[in-house]
C-alpha cells in the first residue's frame, strides 16, 4: 500500500542549526498518524516542512505527486495545516476566520460548510461576529481547527492541539479529531507532546528524537512495549 | 453663527483631502509596517499626470480622473513589487530609507519631465455656492467632501465584504498564518500599496485646483497627512478618515479665529498635533484596542 503523504530522508535547518537530520515517515490515506518527541526534537518543524514554511531537502510527495512551494501552493493541493498556537487571526471575526480557511476554493456560497463545522462545534454561531481573540484557548483552538476544515482538506495537520489547554478542552478536541476520522475518513497527521492522548486515537506513530526517528509502529505496539514507554513516552 | 458653519465646511473640505492621503499611510503602514514618506510624492506624480492628459492632450477632467485612478493603481503595485518587496527582508528602516531615495526619486523626475514652474489647474466642479440652511458653502467643498466619501465607502465595502478584502486584510494582521490558507500574501501587500496609490492620487487632484500644481503639490499635505494619521491611530483606517476632519476643521477654525496663527502658521500647529499626541497617546483616538487574551 502506497503511503498518502511520504517524507523521505528529509532535512531541514534554522540557519547554523540542523533540526531535521532525514526524517522518513508515511501517512496511510484515511489514518491517524502521530509525530511524538520531547521540545526540540523537530516535530513542528516536520509539519512546517510539509507546508512549505521551512526550507528542506529530501522528497516528499503527497497523493503520488511530489509537494512543492510554499505554503500557498500546500495549501492548494489540499493540506490544512493548524500551526502550533492557536492559527487564528485574532482581530478578525469567528466567520471572518472560517470564511478565510476556504480561501483557497472557488465555492461562493460558503453557508452551508459553516453550517457543517458548527455541527462539530456548537458554539460557533452564536460567536459568529466575535473577534477571534476574545474566545478562550480552548475555543481559539478548535476554531483553528473548523477554519481548517473548511478548505476541505484531503490532509489535517494539527501541531501541538493540547498546548496549554485545559485536559478536559484537549480530550474534547481528540473526540472531534477521531469522530471527523472515522465518519468522514479524514485523514490526520497530528504532532503532540503528550504521547497518552495522541497514541490513544492515532493506528500509528513516530517518536522523533533530535531530529531522527527513534521509533516507530502501530500506537498498540508502541504503548504496550514497556522500554519505549518509558525511554521515548515518558509515562 | 453662519460663518463658524462655513468655516466648519470649508475645513471638512479640506481635512477631506487630508483624511485621504492619512488613510492611505494607514493602509501601507498596516500591511508593510512603515511610513511611505514617497506617498506624497506618489501622488504628485498623479496629479500631474491628470493634468497632461486634461491640458495637453485635451481629456475632459472626468475620464482624465479615472484614468489616472487606474494608472495611480498600477504605478503604486508596481513600486512594491518592483522596489519596497526586495527590501522588505532587512529591517524596517531599510524600508523606511527606500521609501525616503523614493521620494527624492520621484521630485526629480516630476521635475525633469514637467519642469519646476506652477501650473494653474482646473477644478471639476462649478465655482459657485449653494445655501443649506443658512450656511454658504462652496460647491468645491461640497464636490471634494463626496468624492472622498464615496472613495472611502467604495473602499469600506471591499474589504469588508469581498474575498480578496478579506484576504488583504488577512495578509496585513498575521501574513504567516495567511499563507497557510493559501494566501499569496506579497500579492495583497501589492495591491494594497496601489490603492494607497489610488487614495494619493484623489487627494492630489482635489487638493490641486485650490493650491495650484507644482512639484511640491504634496509636501505641507503630507505634513498634514502624518498629523491626521497619528491623531487617528497610525494603525486605524476610522481613525486617518477621523483625524483628517478634525485636523480640517480646527486648523480652518484656529487660522480663522486665532489671529496670531493666520494662513502662515498652520503647519506649526499641525506639527504641534503630531507632538503631542505622540507624547500624550501614542496609539491616537482610534489606536488599536487589545482585544488578544494571553
Amino acid at each position: 500500500m502506497t503511503a498518502f503523504l511520504e517524507l523521505e530522508g528529509v532535512e531541514a535547518r534554522y540557519g547554523p542549526v540542523q533540526a531535521l537530520h532525514g526524517i522518513s515517515l508515511q501517512v496511510p490515506e484515511g489514518e491517524i498518524v502521530a509525530v511524538l518527541g520531547a521540545n526540540g526534537a523537530g516535530k513542528t518543524t516536520t509539519l512546517r516542512a510539509v507546508s512549505g514554511t521551512v526550507r528542506h531537502s529530501g522528497r516528499i510527495t503527497f497523493a503520488g505527486k511530489p509537494l512543492r512551494g510554499g505554503p500557498e501552493a500546500v495549501a492548494r493541493a489540499g493540506i490544512a495545516h493548524v500551526p502550533e498556537g492557536r492559527g487564528t487571526f485574532t482581530e478578525l471575526t469567528v466567520t471572518e476566520n472560517l470564511r478565510l480557511g476556504a480561501y483557497v476554493r472557488r465555492e461562493r456560497n460558503l453557508g452551508p460548510d459553516i453550517e457543517r463545522v458548527s455541527q462539530w462545534f456548537p458554539w460557533i454561531p452564536d460567536r459568529a461576529d466575535q473577534a477571534a481573540g476574545t474566545l478562550s484557548g480552548g475555543e481559539q483552538q478548535m476554531l483553528a481547527v473548523a477554519r481548517a476544515l473548511m478548505a476541505r482538506p484531503r490532509l489535517l495537520m494539527l501541531d501541538e492541539p493540547s498546548l496549554g489547554l485545559a485536559p478536559m478542552v484537549v480530550r474534547e478536541i481528540f473526540r472531534i479529531v477521531r469522530e471527523l476520522n472515522q465518519q468522514e475518513g479524514l485523514t490526520v497527521l497530528v504532532v503532540e507532546q503528550d504521547a497518552r492522548i495522541a497514541l490513544q486515537s492515532a493506528s500509528s506513530a513516530y517518536v522523533l528524537e533530535v531530529g531522527r526517528v527513534a521509533v516507530s509502529g502501530p500506537s498498540l505496539e508502541l504503548t504496550e512495549n514497556e522500554s519505549v514507554r518509558r525511554s521515548y513516552l515518558g509515562y | 453663527m453662519a460663518d463658524f458653519m462655513q468655516q466648519v465646511v470649508a475645513g471638512l473640505a479640506s481635512g477631506s483631502i487630508y483624511a485621504s492621503l492619512a488613510l492611505a499611510l494607514v493602509l501601507i503602514h498596516r500591511a508593510t509596517g512603515v511610513i511611505n514618506f514617497a506617498q506624497g510624492e506618489m501622488a504628485t506624480l498623479s496629479t500631474y499626470i491628470a493634468w497632461t492628459l486634461t491640458t495637453n492632450h485635451g481629456w475632459a477632467y472626468w475620464p482624465a480622473f479615472a484614468f489616472t485612478l487606474g494608472a495611480s493603481f498600477v504605478g503604486g503595485a508596481a513600486i512594491h513589487q518592483g522596489i519596497i518587496r526586495p527590501n522588505e527582508k532587512g529591517s524596517v528602516l531599510r524600508v523606511v530609507i527606500v521609501t525616503i531615495g523614493l521620494l527624492l526619486a520621484i521630485n526629480g523626475l516630476v521635475i525633469l519631465i514637467w519642469s519646476g514652474e506652477v501650473r494653474a489647474v482646473q477644478s471639476p466642479f462649478p465655482s459657485g455656492t449653494i445655501e443649506l440652511g443658512g450656511v454658504v458653502v462652496s460647491l468645491q467643498d461640497i464636490g471634494t467632501i463626496a468624492v472622498v466619501l464615496g472613495t472611502v465607502v467604495v473602499l469600506w465595502l471591499m474589504f469588508q465584504y469581498t474575498k480578496i478584502g478579506l484576504a488583504m486584510r488577512a495578509a496585513a494582521v498575521n501574513p504567516a498564518e495567511a499563507r497557510l490558507v493559501g494566501v499569496r500574501v506579497t500579492w495583497m501587500l501589492s495591491l494594497g500599496w496601489g490603492l494607497a496609490a489610488v487614495l494619493g492620487a484623489v487627494a492630489g487632484m482635489l487638493a490641486a485646483p485650490s493650491i495650484f500644481l507644482d512639484p511640491n503639490l504634496m509636501a505641507a499635505l503630507l505634513i498634514y497627512a502624518f498629523a491626521a494619521a497619528v491623531l487617528g491611530g497610525i494603525d486605524s483606517p476610522v481613525g486617518a478618515i477621523v483625524g483628517g476632519l478634525i485636523l480640517g476643521v480646527g486648523l480652518n477654525l484656529i487660522g480663522t479665529y486665532v489671529d496670531f496663527v493666520g494662513a502662515d502658521l498652520r503647519l506649526p500647529v499641525a506639527l504641534l498635533v503630531i507632538l503631542v499626541v505622540l507624547l500624550v497617546k501614542p496609539s491616537g483616538i482610534f489606536g488599536r484596542s487589545e482585544v488578544k487574551r494571553v
